[in-house]
């Protein structure tokens, strides 16, 4: 599937039920129904054996769902990047290592290195300490995609090998310690009250998004009109426009309804002098910065795959390598730069995840690669190639997220979580098999 | 016709596989608006052949002349730069797009953006599918849900569409239908008559007979020889297919 939208055929082939018939009006992709539908499954279920066996249901709160975006936000942003690996039929095991090495790279960088010449607390550190993350992560991805593309070594060796190297050598960085602080502006990366944009800046996030939302269904419609293609029907446009702005408004309402703790509160009220007793004071957090991150990076992957050559060519190779070398396409080439873009999404998330810690330590993301191709696999990347989407890798790393933290609130154990998890993931591939067995599609 | 230079010379062509010949010093020539048909059993090495033309493969030795002047044809992309276009006998479609992406894999039409612009692309495909196979009407299904012939139809228009000079067509016809194949020969003809230049791989040697205006016939990956398809006999041609035998009238 290349497009998120399916069909562009003729609403009226069929006269079965009600509800095949929404979805072809809508358009809407009946596996994305399913996985939200899995999720709303997973939380309320966590909600309520929380609430009757432990007496208090703790998932749905808006500081659990606050921490749990943020707490999806960095195996998120890899797992968009890990489509296009699995897309093309190849692996990426070496994410967790890359974004272990990245992560100690910056931490040097802006603990170790940049405060000697720009002075401790200069604001160019966190800027520096990010780029050169970012590219760390791009050339480490670009020369496994070189091994992978040219010297023709299979991506699940240079991977594993890399998954070996990186870990290893980020160990060597820093001969095993953990390097903390980092710069202050850097932790606001990672979350935290500090490191969320507040109300305000949410409602206007959420209202660009609802913008975004309704200028997008109005574009589509004027371009099919030009083509003369068949247009949805209004009711089908007015259901979207309505269920897309809500869900934007509501997960505004969401983040901001999670107040500061009473701490932060305290020392925010005595730094600035405010005479309010600090029980009345409600200060929400809003959208967390990772959690932004994740956004863009998801609406400009989502572009990337969908909307441009580079995209057409990752599923064209994944569809039938061959017919896309004989196209013209340097598949070579391409391969490269999908595993460049992996190696900096590696490094973003390494921002994240370091910046969320307060520090870099040398088994940061460990075991993160098999989060994330998880993620990607549960959000509908098909393992023979060609198949996977942006937004159900993102849904798919929060479903992950979501069993996790569930089982973390309700008490079970480390080992039980583990054997939960890697039943799901089983699980849901063999429902998703199921699925296409079943689909035309 | 042998006073202008040819479309395309292959001169010499050698290509191996480990110890296999696959094609051993072969030559042929091509002119514009004519059709010339390669021929052999299946293994001959004719697709091998072609496969060096449009790049997929590279020869061990030997040179490609287009329009007189030496070609480094190195891979497809090199090919398509001298608008040399291909029919394979695999179709070469990514199964899991639909048919507008597949017919502009390679050169996607963008908007101002730079952005591909998948409706034009579909109305586009639609309008030349409607010329060539006016029954085909799936254009947002993956081409993996479409018949043979419409994956065939699918593959031809790809070819056709893009102002080729050269097309190679590795067996067009065989998943088609005989209305369908009707239509190919007449596409044929038309791109005949507008000067293109045209290897027509087929074993059915009364298409043969129709739409070519020579023959090269090859067997274990040498040359039996090239013959005008109107000074030979149908017989003679299975003849040099089979036993490799040249007819009568060439050993004057």
């Amino acid at each position: 599937m290349t497009k998120p939208v399916t069909s562009k055929t003729a609403v009226s082939e069929k006269s079965d039920g009600t509800f095949s018939r929404f979805l072809r009006a809508t358009e809407i992709d009946s596996r994305l129904l399913g996985m939200i539908g899995a999720l709303v499954l997973i939380w309320v279920g966590f909600h309520l054996y929380g609430k009757f066996v432990n007496g208090y249901g703790a998932f749905l709160t808006p500081r659990n769902l606050w921490n749990l975006s943020v707490q999806t936000a960095s195996v998120a942003v890899m797992a968009t990047g890990m489509v296009l690996v699995i897309v093309t039929r190849h692996i990426d095991l070496s994410v967790g290592s890359i974004l272990g090495f990245c992560a100690m790279s910056m931490a040097i960088i802006q603990v170790w290195i940049l405060p000697e010449f720009l002075g401790l607390g200069h604001p160019m550190i966190w800027v520096i300490a990010v780029i050169s993350g970012l590219l760390i992560g791009c050339l480490i991805g670009a020369f496994h995609g070189y091994l992978i593309a040219y010297l023709g070594i299979p991506a699940f060796i240079v991977t594993l090998g890399g998954l070996l190297v990186w870990r290893g050598a980020a160990f060597l960085l820093a001969r095993g310690e953990t390097i903390s602080p980092v710069d202050a502006t850097f932790s606001k990366l990672g979350g935290g009250p500090y490191g969320a944009v507040g109300a305000t800046t949410s409602w206007i996030i959420g209202l660009v998004a609802c913008l975004a939302v309704l200028g997008l269904l109005w574009q589509g419609r004027r371009q099919r009109r030009r083509f003369k293609f068949p247009l949805r029907p209004l009711w089908a446009e007015g259901f979207l426009a309505t269920v897309g702005c809500g869900l934007i408004i509501g997960f505004v309402m969401l983040v901001n309804a999670y107040p500061w703790p009473r701490g932060i509160v305290k020392k925010y009220v005595s730094a600035n002098n405010i005479d309010t007793p600090v029980e009345q004071i409600f200060i929400s957090h809003g959208f967390a910065i990772p959690v932004l991150i994740l956004m863009a990076v998801g609406v400009l992957m989502t572009i990337l795959t969908t909307r441009t050559r580079f995209g057409r060519y990752v599923f064209a190779i994944g569809g039938n390598p061959d017919a896309a070398e004989l196209s013209g396409i340097n598949t070579r080439w391409v391969t490269v730069k999908i595993f460049a873009l992996m190696g900096t999404l590696s490094g973003l998330a390494a921002v994240i995840a370091s910046a969320r810690l307060g520090s870099a330590t040398n088994n940061l993301g460990t075991l993160d690669e098999l989060y994330v191709i998880a993620a990607a696999v549960i959000g509908g990347t098909s393992f023979s190639g060609g198949v996977g989407t942006i937004y159900g890798a993102i849904l798919g790393a929060l479903v992950m997220q979501s069993l996790q933290t569930g089982m973390v609130l309700i008490g079970f154990d480390a080992a039980i979580q583990q054997m939960v998890v890697g039943a799901v993931l089983v699980s849901a591939v063999w429902i998703d098999t199921l699925y296409r067995r079943n689909s035309d599609v | 016709m042998t006073q202008q230079a040819p479309l395309v010379e292959m001169k010499n062509i050698h290509l191996a596989f480990g110890g296999v010949k696959a094609v051993d010093d072969v030559s042929v020539n091509l002119f514009p608006g004519e059709v010339v048909g390669l021929l052999g059993h299946n293994g001959a090495g004719k697709s091998t052949l072609i496969k060096v033309l449009s790049g997929a493969y590279k020869a061990d030795a030997g040179i490609i002349y287009i329009n007189g002047e030496r070609a480094n044809i190195n891979n497809p992309r090199d090919a398509r730069k001298y608008n040399i276009e291909t029919i394979y006998q695999t179709l070469a479609l990514a199964d899991n797009l639909d048919a507008a992406a597949n017919l502009f894999l390679g050169r996607e039409l963008v908007n101002r953006f730079g952005l591909v612009d998948d409706d034009a692309m579909e109305a586009e495909t639609r309008k030349i599918m409607g010329r060539l196979n006016p029954n085909f009407a799936k254009f947002s299904s993956p081409v993996s849900a479409l018949s043979g012939g419409q994956r065939q139809s699918v593959a031809i228009t790809r070819a056709v569409y893009f102002n080729a000079r050269i097309l190679i067509m590795d067996e067009p016809t065989a998943a088609l239908g005989p209305q369908e194949t009707k239509m190919v020969a007449d596409l044929i003809k038309q791109l005949k008559s507008e000067g293109i230049g045209i290897f027509l791989i087929s074993h059915d040697i009364h298409d043969i007979m129709n739409l070519c205006d020579r023959i090269s016939v090859m067997k274990n990956g040498k040359l039996v020889g090239t013959e005008n398809v109107a000074d030979v006999t149908d017989d003679e041609i299975l003849g040099m297919i089979i036993l490799g035998k040249q007819p009568q009238k060439s050993r004057e």
